[in-house]
């Protein structure tokens, strides 16, 4: 499948709803303990998506599975739209990451990057680095004598 | 693109509480044909009425096709309908709801009707008027004790959609926050 190339801003947009949809709850609730006021228009509701694969991210597509999601949308008193889907069940944490969407798109942007998505994602990395060297620890090579089948 | 704020607004604040209790008025009056019945909980942008918002969020989902007729095929409403309720648009033929007034709605003999294997295969036509009462065209059939008044657009296609049975399509009238439903089984007749 070929992606047709979005508008940096509409790009840029994608990699913090994505960083929020990953985030964990309590962390953004400390990292952003206040919301702005601001207006729900689609209440936090809970739903489920089917998580799609292919067999070395190159093979048929086939479902992994189904994973639970919560998905809001929110207005700043500004007028900015935001909204959000992130995993699990925590409307809380929707609602906190729609108005985060809200609050990157106006001037506030700049200093929402710096206190709350260059954290999370600093922290995302940290948690995938841990995981990776985990199960590079537990790695086996596997090696075989020559046994002489091939002639 | 840029969604207009209209577009964004009037759906359910509470879905679960006041989907159930839309779901339940618009059981009630399509059941009892006649009865007109008061909705509330959604408004939807003009010329959306809040009766057909209601109807639509409650029963309108990714499965079921709409088509919107006349001044009602707008950019807000089909914005409105797309983050609402997620149900793709579609041409007459495709649709299991049809939203407009009769006018626009008319030729209604485009809508689907099922088929013998499968009957619930119709359309449901949600019909914006702009009066509804309890007067004019005679009811009678299933869900009405003796008879039943209420004022329609037209007697002839309720006529030839009755004699369709089991096919044919149900329709909603709606007009503000006030709602009535006229199933397939209904017999139709001036006064």
């Amino acid at each position: 499948m070929t992606e047709t190339a979005a508008p940096p801003a509409i790009l840029a947009r994608k990699v913090w709803i994505g960083l929020l949809a990953r985030s964990r709850p309590d962390r953004v609730a400390d990292l952003l303990p206040r919301l702005p006021d601001h207006e729900v228009l689609r209440p936090a509701e809970v739903g489920a998506v089917m998580v799609r694969g292919r067999t070395g991210a190159v093979g048929a597509p086939f479902n992994l599975g189904e994973m639970s999601v919560t998905r809001c949308s929110v207005r700043l008193t500004s007028g900015t739209v935001g909204h959000a889907y992130v995993q699990g069940r925590d409307k809380e944490h929707a609602r906190r990451a729609a108005v985060l969407d809200a609050l990157m798109q106006t001037d506030e942007g700049p200093s929402v990057q710096a206190g709350v998505l260059d954290v999370l994602a600093a922290e995302e990395a940290a948690r995938r680095l841990a995981r990776a060297e985990k199960a590079a620890s537990t790695k086996v090579d596997f090696f075989t004598l020559v046994r002489g089948e091939d002639k | 693109m840029k969604l207009d704020v209209q577009a964004l607004t009037g759906g359910f604040d509470d879905a679960p509480v006041q989907s159930a209790r839309a779901f339940r008025a618009a059981l009630n009056a399509l059941s009892r044909p006649g009865v007109i019945v008061t909705v509330a909980g959604a408004a939807g942008p003009a010329p959306l009425s809040v009766a057909a918002s209601v109807v639509l969020l409650t029963l309108a989902d990714g499965t079921t096709p709409v088509h919107l007729a006349g001044v009602w095929d707008c950019a807000l409403v089909r914005d409105w309908i797309t983050f609402h309720c997620g149900a793709p648009l579609a041409g007459p033929a495709e649709a299991v709801f049809a939203l407009g007034d009769w006018a626009a709605l008319r030729p209604v003999g485009r809508f689907a009707i099922g088929r013998a294997d499968y009957p619930d295969r119709a359309a449901t036509l949600i019909v914006e008027m702009p009066l509804l009462e309890n007067d004019g065209m005679q009811l009678t059939g299933p869900g009405i004790l003796h008879k039943a008044a209420l004022r329609l657009p037209e007697v002839e296609a309720f006529q030839a959609n009755r004699a369709l049975f089991p096919l044919g399509f149900d329709t909603f009238l709606t007009c503000g926050d006030r709602l009535a439903g006229l199933p397939r089984t209904t017999r139709v007749e001036a006064i």
